[in-house]
């Protein structure tokens, strides 16, 4: 019987435990996320488009996530101080200067956090070390 | 018999325009009167003021005048290709209005870039091209920047800047200024804001139903 009610309550403290954890991890999430799309609507959405939809031929789309994926690593760079070399999204070729943005590292992790979790992307969180390691790499 | 046709006309046409409450839109910029003698009769007119003479360069490089646009209803506005901010909403906005009149005759969108030193025509025609741009109805325009700035500022943007004082400050403001038939300017329109590029297209539409007037030039 003790026994019984010893796991019952180890059981529920794990449970308690993963619960807070994960919601620790979301909440972050969800505060980059909203932080992010204030950015995306000062900094990106006049030329990429309330739905990351671009604009044609001009201005690329924000819906490639095979983009994201090979371009990980360069991507905080490229928000921070422009792209003026041209550039394939969704296998179509753009060749416009976007560009820099004055942010700090923390609204950039913010805003790809958003970007990348939008537009049907589901490429989950970018922390502040993540785009602080990125940074110390630009071009 | 003809003139109890034309009696029952002239009322059901005065009536349909006292009933029916067709908006008209309204006339922007100065206007004098006029007073001219007419097979005797002393008749008092209004003179409107009109967009004047102008000559630019479109993205095929052909010449572009004031008289291409006669008989046309046209939508004007002022842009450079490498604008960062506001232009490329404006280019979103302006393709809805693009799309709903491309298929309608004597209807026709004026771009101006003000920054004609780095939009050349072939410049414009690239830009054209990515925007999807074909034909006669949609004209990115090139041409001295003074011209640009002299035609905004004194005549399309007079719906705008009723006593503006800051040089070219409305140039850059992403106005939409719609012209009628007659060149008169019949309203301006914030080319950022979807709601009043919606009311633009809802204007170009009243504007079409309007009679063609004499047109005093």
């Amino acid at each position: 019987m003790k026994i019984r009610v010893v796991i019952a309550l180890i059981l529920l403290l794990s449970a308690f435990v993963i619960i807070s954890c994960e919601s620790d991890s979301s909440i972050e999430f969800k505060r980059y996320y909203t932080e992010g799309a204030q950015l995306y609507q000062t900094h990106c959405q006049n030329c990429h488009g309330a739905h990351g939809e671009g604009l044609l031929s001009l201005i690329p789309p924000l819906t490639d996530s095979v983009y994201f994926k090979n371009n990980k690593a360069t991507l905080a760079c490229s928000i921070r101080f422009g792209l003026k070399d041209p550039i394939v999204v969704g296998g179509k070729g753009f060749v416009s200067i976007m560009p820099r943005q004055d942010i700090s590292p923390i609204e950039l992790a913010e805003v790809i956090t958003y970007v990348q979790n939008s537009f049907g992307n589901k490429l989950g969180l970018t922390t502040l070390d993540q785009v602080q390691a990125d940074m110390s790499n630009c071009r | 018999m003809k003139k109890v046709v034309f009696g029952l006309l002239a009322i059901s046409v005065w009536i349909a325009c006292k009933s029916g409450e067709q908006k008209t839109l309204p006339i922007y910029g100065s206007r004098k009167p006029i007073t001219k003698t007419v097979a005797g009769k002393e008749v008092t007119d209004t003179i409107y003021q009109t967009v004047p003479k102008f000559k630019f360069v479109n993205q095929y490089g052909d010449s572009v005048t004031n008289k291409s646009l006669d008989g046309d209803i046209y939508v004007a506005d002022f842009f450079f290709t490498t604008c960062p901010s506001i232009c490329p909403v404006m280019a979103r906005n302006m393709l809805k209005v693009y799309d709903a009149f491309k298929k309608t005759g004597n209807f026709k969108i004026i771009s101006h870039t003000i920054d004609p030193k780095h939009d050349s025509v072939p410049v414009l025609k690239k830009y054209a091209d990515k925007l999807g741009i074909k034909g006669n109805t949609w004209w990115f325009l090139q041409g001295k920047k003074e011209d640009t700035y002299n035609i905004a500022e004194k005549s399309y943007l007079v719906a705008v800047s009723k006593d503006s004082t800051a040089a070219g400050g409305y140039v850059h403001q992403g106005y939409f200024v719609l012209v009628d038939k007659q060149k008169r300017i019949r309203g301006a329109y914030d080319g950022t804001d979807p709601k009043q590029v919606d009311q633009l297209i809802a204007d170009i539409k009243t504007l079409q139903t309007e009679p063609d007037e004499m047109i005093v030039q």
